[in-house]
């Protein structure tokens, strides 16, 4: 009974895992190989054409996102590790505050929030319309429809995600290395450069992870902020999935996608020197 | 290499029993179909047979398809003495039925006991798959004796076996006065490179195919696979031009009132609703035509309480209920007899209220006259093979 206990405990998670995720990917797999409609039915042909087919329709949306997650991944770095840096050694007795005030904007819906920066940035609204009254913008200045709008949506409500896994891991540097550090002479960029930073790269690995992989995948920015040359591969996805009824393409898309997002991200890893991504990533 | 000799490990044989266990699910998972054949007349009456009056009734619907205060409802529940609940759950024909879709398919009910949909592809779903009960036309008598000639004579629903319309409704050009000084009157306004960046086009592919193919001057009713890639060339020349800002769903009205965009195409109630609310907003038929639909309630299969369902729908057929109903929803009401009753209303009404009944009264695009008819335009009905190259042909143009 005793050698059993563990695997009786690690049950309900298995049987999450297996009901959650194992038969909807087996399912899935199964449409993504099927051909028909949804008015006579589906059935079974194990048509890998159907990826072929997917890929050659949609190569440019799935690149685009995949360069609109980048992107925004990489601004989501660019502004969210000084944040957690600044969190994590500055803030001193606020820092519980700070770290509420980032997590209040979940308290609002994702899509109600990409609405009010719709609304924020229209062409004439509280803030464009101010300063083209005071003649500080050109008339047909505007952002929303426009790549911008996107990248900057996804990055706006990814941030967070980005931000919290690097204070985690500058919040575990031990104050004293630095201290060694400079003792050793180094300057404060070098202590920075050859102590902190290599420290907080777990961190970093996490925040990419969890920020690169929704932002890539997003309906919601592309669809509110975004104009006519901004499909993402999630719009398609859903427009193939509840507009088209065609189960197959939807599928074979989501497959793709999770394959390349899988495929980046192991390469990732491997640059960052990071043999187990899921370690990394839980650290 | 290992050889087939060799002793497999604990661990190779709960791999084999995994990747069989894989392949075998992958084969045996499937999406059934569901063509339904019509439903025999018997089959009809042995339904509505079993079926008893339950007090209550489920009715999901669209944003500002009802008064806040409920009038009608309220009504209804005073007169009947069945309680209702009303949600506003539907944004878009096909959002909605993809999530209804899995839910009637495995037989599991929707929980809604009317719902509304536009005469498009979806709704020929839910008819093609049986989603829809087909009802009981001898509980219908209002809709019998109010509703109009022509909202009983619908191509994609002869003899209203499965459904009634609730309003109609017509889309055409809205533009914002504050930008655009000239009148518009023209479909070709919408192509018009003067307008670069300013033009909002839909994103559901029936409505912009219809616009596409009336400003070539073809029929959308009578279009064939020809007319639609004519028509998906001028609309891809548009979106290339840069004369398109976005594609929009319902989000239009709020760009075009903002000033976002200049002129959209557009539906006819929404921008009444704004104009009431002082919004520069203008609403026109292009001289071309625009596109007349038809909203239509029907009971989804599964539902709770079909008898008091039906009720409902009949009830809404009373030409005071379906005045009340139009005056706040402003569409093209399927009950004639709301003119005169505005008409009446308006006669004892004084000021504000009585210039804004008036309006309503005169309005063409409550009440089409017959000419006003000649120049609308319906949906195209598509089979199933037709629409698997009707979307992709729109498609490729909203979703570049």
């Amino acid at each position: 009974m005793r050698r059993l206990t563990p695997y009786l405990l690690a049950l309900p998670s298995w049987m999450w895992l297996a009901i959650f995720l194992v038969v909807p990917m087996v399912a899935m797999a199964s449409v993504s190989l099927q051909t028909g409609n949804a008015i006579d039915g589906f059935a079974m042909t194990f048509s890998f054409s159907n990826y072929t087919d997917a890929l050659g329709r949609y190569s440019t949306q799935l690149l685009r996102s995949l360069l609109y997650g980048g992107l925004a991944t990489v601004a989501m770095l660019l502004i969210g590790y000084p944040v957690a840096y600044f969190i994590a050694f500055k803030a001193g007795a606020r820092k519980s505050m700070y770290l509420f005030l980032l997590l209040l904007p979940f308290f609002v819906s994702f899509v109600l929030r990409t609405i009010s920066w719709n609304f924020l940035l229209s062409d004439n609204g509280i803030l464009f319309g101010t300063l083209k009254g005071w003649g500080l913008l050109p008339e047909d200045f505007h952002v929303l429809a426009t790549t911008f709008a996107v990248v900057g949506g996804l990055t706006y409500n990814f941030l967070p995600f980005m931000i919290l896994p690097i204070y985690v891991a500058l919040e575990r540097v031990d104050p004293r290395v630095v201290e060694a550090a400079q003792d050793l002479y180094a300057t404060k960029v070098a202590a920075f450069r050859r102590v902190v930073l290599p420290l907080s790269l777990p961190g970093v690995f996490a925040g990419v992870l969890m920020t690169f992989v929704p932002a890539t995948a997003d309906p919601i920015n592309a669809a509110i902020l975004g104009g006519t040359s901004n499909t993402m591969i999630g719009n398609i996805i859903q427009t193939e999935y509840l507009t088209n009824l065609d189960y197959p393409t939807a599928s074979a898309l989501s497959f793709t996608l999770m394959a390349v997002l899988l495929v980046g991200i192991f390469i990732y890893a491997r640059a960052l020197g990071t043999e187990n991504v899921l370690e990394a990533a839980a650290r | 290499m290992r050889g087939m000799t060799q002793p497999r490990t604990r661990r190779d044989v709960f791999r084999l029993a995994g990747y069989s266990a894989a392949g075998l699910a992958l084969a045996a998972c499937g999406v059934q179909g569901q063509k339904a054949a019509p439903p025999k007349a018997d089959a009809v009456a042995d339904y509505w047979a079993k079926q008893k009056k339950n007090g209550k009734v489920v009715f999901a619907n669209w944003p500002e398809y009802m008064p806040e205060d409920k009038g009608p409802l309220e009504k209804f529940k005073q007169d009947t003495g069945i309680a209702y609940e009303y949600k506003e759950v539907i944004q878009e024909n096909a959002e909605f039925f993809g999530k209804a879709d899995p839910v009637l398919r495995a037989g599991q009910s929707l929980g809604y006991d009317i719902v509304v949909m536009t005469n498009g592809i979806q709704l020929q779903h839910m008819i093609e798959l049986g989603y829809a009960v087909p009802l009981d036309q001898s509980k219908l008598p209002n809709f019998q004796a109010n509703a109009g000639q022509k909202y009983k004579e619908r191509s994609y629903d002869p003899g209203n076996k499965y459904t009634v319309p609730y309003t109609s409704g017509v889309t055409g050009i809205a533009y914002n006065t504050k930008y655009v000084k000239d009148e518009i009157t023209s479909i070709e306004s919408l192509f018009d490179p003067k307008y670069k960046g300013r033009v909002g086009m839909m994103a559901d592919a029936q409505e912009i195919a219809n616009f596409g193919m009336i400003a070539l001057g073809i029929d959308p009713e009578k279009s064939t696979e020809a007319d639609w890639n004519k028509a998906g060339e001028k609309l891809k020349a548009q979106r290339d031009a840069g004369i398109v800002r976005k594609y929009y769903d319902q989000s239009y009205i709020d760009a075009v009132s903002k000033g976002d965009v200049w002129l959209t195409m557009a539906w006819s109630g929404d921008v009444f609703q704004r104009q009431l609310a002082g919004e520069p907003v203008k609403f026109v038929v292009p001289a071309e035509g625009g596109t007349i639909w038809t909203d239509n309630m029907l009971i989804p299969k599964g539902a709770a309480n079909p008898v008091d369902a039906l009720m409902l729908m009949d009830y809404l057929y009373q030409p005071a209920v379906a005045a009340e109903l139009d005056e706040y929803i402003q569409y093209v009401t399927p009950v004639p007899a709301v003119q005169d009753l505005l008409r009446e209303k308006a006669a004892a009404a004084k000021g504000e209220d009585k210039k804004a009944l008036e309006d309503m009264v005169n309005s063409a695009l409550m009440f089409p006259s017959e000419a006003d008819y000649a120049k609308l335009r319906s949906y195209t009905q598509l089979t199933t093979q037709q629409e698997q190259v009707f979307n992709p042909i729109f498609q490729s143009i909203t979703q570049a």
